[in-house]
């Protein structure tokens, strides 16, 4: 890409980026700096004891089987929500792309969601499946004899949070899907037709190798979404349970942290969190920047 | 607009110095509900006892978060000025010389009139150091019982004016229930404190070494002991035969009691109040069951609820103000209204009488028998209470090892065991940094 | 011949409206639950169709709140919309400024500056939360607006969406505006802004609803009821420990905490996607 005109002007662009250098100071740098050096240390609830200790609080950790299960799960389940979110959401933006009438109606009614937040999906969610008052386990109980209990039964928790989680993210990916697919060339798909690709062989053949920057930038968005803002939706269903199965790391950095008061323990879960984020979004941005500059 | 502000600035300004603000006493609770309304009530009372303070109370959700909440505020240099700590918190709370201020300091600095003996010995035992100087004021106290639903007893054939009393009991009673149409025949709340401190207790057995811990911090825990895992074996199989059903950690399960679906229900004597105006059918309210082949059963249970902790870093005046709200809280009266409001049991031995007197217990013979079942036996090493540090993150083990042993990934006896291995862990953490 | 045809046209409508009662659904049931009374809503399975108490459970939530939260849902709401215009309007500017700066000009920390900013950019509050927590505490900000917005105006989006679309404009503009005697401020202020008309109204949008909807910050940092916002309202109401939840109020409060965003969305619909989709660019 070509470079921006830049104005010969020294002192002011500090002046600019003051206020935005300030906050990310105090909000972010300050507090992570803060981590790191709380995850050397352990100490008692009240801060009263500090005891220097290293590393103890990694090692601890990645022994824990508890974390390591924390965190395959974690994967487990982001991979799960995003897949799901996109598939679905991939499916229906060919749908609303297509030339039928209605179509403005159809998307207006799929992209508001979007609005909703995560806490009230966790709750909405909740309050179907409530095993005591729930419509759709009153539903699932009396019409297909399936006896929901998410409280007790670790696999129906975890599917139900991955469902909560997809449902919440699928407006997000239609949006992004459907964007996409309005800049699909509808010349280079014609032509398929003409030397005879069925539907089928024109959206993988052509359509979809087309989206796939967009593709890319969604699982992204998504596998972060399903890492760490699934945490009301966590929070509000299943604390984490029954036994653990739905504790994801960032659930536990909170358990651990705010919970349990083991800040040591949960200083050195953030550092972690941290690395895999910053690695994530840095990874993300060379993608992106050689995409613009090619 | 401007104007407007600068003249509500000085008319504020004119009031502040004319009329002396009373001291704001912050006090963070957990008590939702009926019992939340209670406790503002017992705010008011005092707030209009007296103009020199105002005690506000602010719900801050469940107990956990109080406490942690308390704990992040304290550490930030911004707690309030009183605390309500559930009973599992204070052995934290304890070991935190510094972190809050001992209750009978408290009361000798500022003068108030404080005599421990008023308070009913159990509940004092709990929340005093071994030489009895109590460190946190008894606020909401009470202890599990059983409430079953009288209407289910008379469809089943059985007596509605008898609980069962021992586990055989339990378990038979539980199997006519379903013969009548129950699916389940009970369920329980807190399993971590009903089915296995209380339990423990009430069977006179040990649920750690040094007394339940009350002995020091190096104790350790006893969890994989034979009866307790003769009992969750039975709870197992009985989950199995559907007599037994699981329905969540605390008081999740209540909603099963209420709508009617499940007629025998453990839960503690402090919903009592919520228990009888949610429900639709007429509540009983029995004693804890025992296993009738161990002789030591039944001793007496223990207590649960909170206490009222004083934070450090505040202020005399306020101090002084939370003295004079500890000895309003403790006038037999405004322990009666309590009581008699909440179904917590009352905290003094006046409180009690005065209700007895006034014939409370006559229609409501349930929350007179959770005191006497309190009381059953002067207390033994095993029947104090439990006091262990990390005693939050050891309960929340125990219910996800109970969680998975029902859900069939792991047996009760290496549950247990695992309990007890990763429990000790977070006692010698405790240990570590509370020297 | 006709017939599949018919079915092949059908489908699509017919894929889409699925879809879309599947996600509209359990907004119905909020509805639904909303306008009933709680025996109604308890005695299980609830009825599929609104009830007569709508009025009655808007106004209770409204005016009264639930029984042990002490705040109603229109100083809730008062506090919500605070917070969310707070962030918004304030991460927008502080945004536009730093992006102006990162792209216009040239200065020896403009690497450091953009890359401070950047890997900020996905780091969600959650991660980090004790730490903040203290950081505000110290600066005396728990229970302020103040406290409940500027944490959360730290991420880059903004910062990175608007240097997307800096990046992307002609360089002429701006060397003709220098070549004109316009200093960077007036270039910025008259011509700058203007065009960046579109990319802030979508960055209100997403930032409107990312201010709305914030949830554990609140949590912790707001202890006095005067500073509640409608989701922490949702959440106290729900945790009443030994009694019952007060399902009709919280399913009121529950819809009343969904409409503004909602709206914003609805509103704002072309903005908002053109312009989430230009971050992707």
């Amino acid at each position: 890409m070509a470079k921006q005109y830049e104005f010969p002007n020294r002192g002011l662009p500090y002046l600019l980026v003051l206020p935005q250098m300030l906050i990310v100071a105090v909000f972010f740098f300050w507090p992570a700096a803060q981590a790191l050096w709380q995850s050397l240390y352990v100490q008692d609830a009240f801060g009263i004891t500090l005891i220097f200790v290293g590393m103890e609080n990694y090692i601890k950790l990645f022994k824990d089987p508890n974390y390591t299960s924390s965190l395959i799960r974690t994967f487990v389940f982001s991979g799960l929500v995003a897949f799901t979110a996109m598939a679905i959401s991939l499916f229906l933006a060919v749908q609303a792309n297509r030339k039928i009438s209605f179509s403005t109606f159809y998307k207006t009614m799929l992209i508001w969601p979007y609005a909703v937040a995560t806490l009230i999906a966790g709750v909405l969610w909740l309050f179907m499946f409530n095993p005591t008052v729930g419509v759709v386990a009153y539903f699932l109980k009396h019409s297909f004899g399936v006896d929901w209990n998410h409280i007790q039964n670790s696999a129906q928790a975890f599917l139900l949070v991955t469902l909560a989680s997809s449902w919440k993210q699928i407006s997000y990916n239609f949006v992004f899907f459907l964007a996409g697919l309005q800049n699909v060339p509808a010349t280079l798909v014609e032509a398929a037709a003409i030397d005879g690709a069925g539907p089928s062989r024109r959206f993988w053949g052509i359509i979809f190798p087309l989206l796939s920057p967009t593709t890319f930038y969604l699982l992204v968005m998504n596998l972060v979404f399903a890492f760490f803002e699934t945490f009301p939706i966590i929070h509000q269903m299943t604390q984490g349970g029954p036994n653990q199965a739905t504790s994801i790391l960032v659930y536990k950095v909170y358990q651990d942290g705010y919970i349990n008061l083991n800040l040591g323990a949960s200083a050195a879960q953030s550092v972690v969190l941290m690395i895999i984020v910053i690695g994530l979004t840095v990874f993300q941005f060379r993608f992106l920047e050689r995409k613009i500059t090619y | 607009m401007m104007r407007f502000a600068t003249a509500l600035l000085a008319l504020a300004l004119f009031a502040g110095s004319a009329f002396a603000e009373p001291i704001t006493i912050e006090f963070w609770h957990a008590m939702g509900g009926k019992n939340g309304e209670m406790t503002q009530s017992v705010c008011d009372k005092f707030n209009a006892s007296q103009t020199d303070y105002k005690v506000v109370p602010v719900f801050k959700n469940d107990y956990t978060s109080c406490m942690t909440g308390a704990i992040a505020a304290f550490r930030a240099g911004t707690p309030p000025a009183i605390a309500q700590i559930f009973e599992v918190g204070t052995a934290t709370f304890m070991a935190a010389k510094g972190a809050y201020k001992p209750v009978y300091q408290l009361m000798a600095e500022n003068g108030e009139k404080f005599d421990p003996s008023i308070y009913i010995p159990a509940i004092r035992g709990y929340y005093s150091t071994v030489d009895g100087k109590m460190l946190s004021m008894p606020f909401n106290s009470s202890t599990g019982v059983v409430y079953y639903n009288k209407d289910a007893f008379k469809k089943a054939g059985l007596d509605p004016e008898k609980s069962p009393k021992t586990w055989a009991d339990m378990y038979d009673m539980s199997k006519k229930l379903m013969a009548a149409g129950y699916k389940n025949g009970f369920t329980s709340s807190w399993a971590t404190w009903i089915q296995t401190e209380q339990f423990l207790a009430w069977h006179n057995v040990p649920y750690g070494t040094k007394a339940n811990g009350f002995g020091g911090l190096d104790s350790t825990l006893q969890l994989n002991n034979p009866l307790l895992i003769r009992h969750f074996t039975d709870l197992y199989n009985w989950s199995k035969e559907k007599v037994f059903v699981y329905g969540g950690r605390e008081g999740k399960p209540d909603a099963l009691f209420t709508s009617g679906e499940v007629p025998i229900y453990f839960q503690s004597i402090g919903s009592y109040a919520n228990m009888k105006s949610a429900s639709k059918f007429e509540v009983g309210v029995g004693n804890l069951p025992y296993y009738g082949d161990v002789k030591t059963a039944p001793q007496n249970s223990i207590i649960g609820g909170a206490s009222l902790w004083v934070m450090g870093k505040k202020s005399p005046a306020e101090y002084k103000g939370v003295a004079r709200f500890f000895t309003f809280i403790s006038r037999p009266e405004i322990q009666a209204f309590w009581h008699q409001g909440t179904g917590y049991l009352p905290i003094t031995k006046a409180a009690y009488e005065l209700t007895k007197l006034q014939g409370f217990y006559n229609d409501r013979p349930g929350l007179e028998l959770a005191i006497l079942q309190l009381n059953n036996k002067p207390t033994t090493d095993f029947s104090r209470g439990v006091r262990f540090g990390n005693l939050p993150q050891i309960r929340i083990l125990e219910d996800e090892t109970w969680e998975a042993i029902l859900d069939d990934k792991i047996s009760v006896k290496d549950g247990f065991d695992k309990v007890v291995k990763e429990g000790n862990a977070l006692l010698r953490d405790f240990e570590r940094v509370n020297k | 011949m006709v017939e599949r045809s018919l079915i092949r046209r059908s489908a699509p409508h017919l894929i889409l409206i699925i879809a879309i009662f599947v996600i509209v659904f359990p907004i119905w049931l909020i509805f639904v639950a909303s306008s009933r009374s709680l025996p109604e809503i308890l005695n299980a399975p609830m009825p599929s169709i609104p009830g007569s108490h709508l009025l009655e459970n808007y106004g209770m939530a409204l005016v009264e709140g639930s029984k042990n939260l002490g705040s109603p849902a229109l100083t809730m709401l008062k506090n919500s919309l605070i917070m969310a215009l707070g962030i918004s309007v304030g991460k927008i500017v502080v945004s536009l400024l730093a992006s102006f700066a990162i792209v216009f000009f040239d200065f020896k920390l403009r690497k450091f500056c953009f890359w401070s900013i950047f890997i900020t950019l996905m780091l969600p509050v959650e991660v980090r939360i004790m730490p903040t927590y203290k950081v505000v505490a110290d600066l005396g900000m728990l229970n302020t607006y103040w406290g409940l917005i500027l944490p959360m105006i730290v991420s880059a989006t903004a910062v990175f969406l608007f240097r997307q679309f800096f990046m992307s404009l002609p360089r002429e503009i701006a060397e003709a505006s220098q070549i004109d005697g316009a200093s960077p401020g007036q270039f910025f202020r008259r011509i700058l802004v203007p065009m960046t008309r579109t990319p802030i109204a979508a960055m209100f949008v997403i930032q409107f609803i990312y201010g709305w909807n914030q949830y554990l910050w609140p949590l912790l940092i707001t202890t006095k009821q005067e500073y509640y916002t409608l989701l922490i309202g949702i959440t106290r109401m729900l945790a009443v420990g030994e009694s019952q939840v007060e399902w009709h109020i919280v399913m009121a409060t529950t819809l009343l905490a969904m409409m503004p965003p909602v709206v914003v969305v609805v509103a704002m619909q072309k903005q908002f996607v053109t312009g989430m989709t230009d971050t992707e660019k």
